[in-house]
């Protein structure tokens, strides 16, 4: 008996389960199909990222990050996601708030406007930006009579990342405060707390770590964002060029090595951030299986 | 008046909504609109010269086919990676479920060059199809390998949590009446999970079809041949072909937002049928 309930251990419930159990050729036929599949096409292009990058040794790799392009454009992408991120964060707190805490008729055309930035091709919201403040567009003649540029410089780099990532913090945040509801914000309020003080001691812990959640995948979004960047750099070396442009250049030279070395960079913030993204998940289903109100009592008590 | 406001107790609507609605207005739907005001300044004839002509329609053909045929591959691949990770237990599971969302943390440009490095000519793959007379690198099968890549996780993610909440009682009640497995897969478990797996393939589809990243550094860029859509604006723009650019645009976004409204009516269908809300 013992021997069975050891078997069992560790099975998933539909193994344990005769009428879900599928026959063990039939899981290991589907199984070794999924693997395989996973393999060729997920696993085998992270893989090659870190191979290629090492393949003509350590020092070429230094060699191909310490170069001052490189410095340069890995000191781009930080500034573009260091505008990006903050900017869509304010906004997706503010619309998750909007959408979850009221009710008001437009919601759903909102929801699905906010939405919008993930169906539009990144070449697309490169253009459109081209079109209201390049030399042609809306803008072009009164900024170049002021001397401002927006195309083919920084600000338009920032411009295309935030539309790219627009949608991000707010998508996670809205299905998340929407089933928290609002019951324990307003026994906060009715016991004298302050707005800011509800958001920030009753709202905020609930939704911690849906937020960030939000916000490194926000991040790995900027500083990996490719087709809108490119529409509107200009591709000047060490001055509008992003470490995913940086890579196409060095790509194009055929200085393959050098252009995985940047790539594995990228790569390894893709890893930190699926691994912050599973942690993130976990506590948030944690969180939202614990027993209501228990944050509400120290937001109540400091409140007075 | 007094009724919203007694319903309205938390504070902040007039705050959060005028917020939204400009950054909303200002990031995104006025630039987007400048497309269509800049499309809609062309004559008849010179839209239909910028959208039709042989090389364009050969990019759409490439892209909805290639889009069309990744997401078909996808939803097949996706249900049984899907299925795999929700009914077995193997070593490795919960790694290879964090790893199935690579494609949304991995930047394009990175997928594309790897990519690119595999199924080139002396790549780790591409050593041994090129000999059996499979090109893929630079070729339109290049194109779908990478539009498969950046699809998966979006059928996976859509089809997993269903699969998850699919009640075990059906199965039971379907066995324990003398239903085969097969018949129970075909009859109780894949109709359940239509909608999913709909969505799934529309929101892959939709993804591809506006994919550059990726695409570019495998596809070899041939006119007529392996050129995307995407590509054919970003030709355009370097030749400074605006009108051009903005009208192939036009037809993009078009083509997006309809699929958008495929996508939220699939949603909305699956949160009917499984009480899913994602």
């Amino acid at each position: 008996m013992r021997e069975t309930a050891n078997a069992q251990r560790g099975r998933t419930r539909h193994e344990r389960n005769d009428a879900t159990r599928d026959a063990p050729v039939v899981k290991w036929i589907v199984l070794g199909l999924g693997l395989a599949f996973f393999l060729v096409f997920l696993l085998l292009p992270l893989l090659a990222v870190f191979v290629e990058a090492f393949r003509r040794g350590f020092s070429v790799y230094i060699a191909a990050l310490a170069e001052p392009d490189a410095q340069s454009a890995i000191r781009l992408t930080l500034t573009a996601a260091a505008f990006a991120v903050p900017l869509n964060v304010v906004f997706g707190i503010a619309a998750a708030w909007l959408i979850s805490k009221f009710e008001f008729t437009g919601k759903t055309v909102l929801v699905t406007l906010i939405d919008l930035p993930f169906s539009v091709s990144p070449v697309v919201a490169g253009l459109i930006y081209v079109l209201v403040f390049g030399a042609q567009g809306w803008f072009g003649g009164w900024l170049k009579d002021h001397d401002i540029k927006i195309i083919f410089a920084v600000p338009g780099i920032v411009l295309a990342t935030v539309f790219v990532t627009f949608p991000f913090v707010a998508r996670e945040l809205i299905p998340l405060m929407q089933a928290q509801g609002r019951d324990e914000e307003e026994a906060a309020l009715v016991l004298g707390a302050s707005g800011l003080q509800t958001f920030l001691r009753v709202t905020l812990p609930n939704i911690f770590w849906g937020l960030l959640y939000g916000v490194i995948l926000c991040n790995a979004r900027a500083m990996g964002e490719f087709g809108a960047v490119s529409v509107v750099s200009g591709h000047i070396r060490g001055q509008t060029n992003t470490m995913p442009l940086h890579i196409e250049i060095l790509y194009n030279e055929y200085q393959f090595a050098a252009a995985f070395a940047v790539a594995s960079l990228l790569a390894l913030l893709a890893l930190v951030t699926l691994l912050i993204k599973t942690v993130a998940e976990r506590r948030q289903d944690a969180r939202d299986r614990e027993p209501q109100f228990n944050h509400v009592e120290p937001a109540v008590t400091s409140s007075s | 008046m007094a009724a919203a406001a007694s319903r309205r107790v938390l504070p902040g609507f007039g705050l959060t909504l005028g917020y939204t609605l400009t950054y909303l207005a200002l990031i995104v739907l006025i630039p987007l609109c400048a497309v269509f005001l800049r499309a809609g300044g062309l004559s008849l004839d010179q839209f239909w010269q910028a959208v039709a002509s042989p090389r364009v329609l050969a990019s759409y053909r490439l892209t909805f086919g290639a889009s069309a045929i990744a997401a078909l591959i996808n939803a097949v691949f996706g249900l049984i990676l899907a299925w795999s990770l929700v009914r077995y237990s193997f070593p490795g599971r919960k790694l290879i479920d964090s790893l199935v969302d690579l494609p949304f943390a991995l930047p394009t440009a990175v997928a594309g060059i790897s990519l690119t490095a595999i199924y080139a000519r002396n790549g780790w793959l591409g050593q041994y199809l090129e000999p059996a007379g499979i090109k893929v690198a630079f070729t339109p099968l290049g194109v779908l390998v990478a539009l498969i890549f950046i699809g998966l996780p979006f059928v996976v993610r859509t089809i997993q949590p269903v699969l998850e909440d699919l009640e075990l009682e059906y199965e039971e009640a379907a066995a324990s009446l003398g239903a085969s497995r097969a018949q129970i897969i075909l009859r109780i478990i894949l109709p359940a999970l239509l909608p999913a797996l709909l969505t799934g393939f529309t929101l892959a589809f939709a993804r591809a079809i506006g994919e550059y990243g990726s695409v570019i550094f495998i596809a070899g860029n041939m006119p007529l041949v392996s050129e995307i859509t995407p590509l054919i604006i970003i030709t355009k723009l370097e030749q400074y072909d605006y009108a051009g650019a903005t009208a192939v645009a036009a037809v993009m976004l078009l083509a997006s937002f309809a699929l958008l409204l495929a996508i939220n009516a699939l949603q909305a269908w699956m949160v009917r049928r499984n009480g899913v809300a994602r």
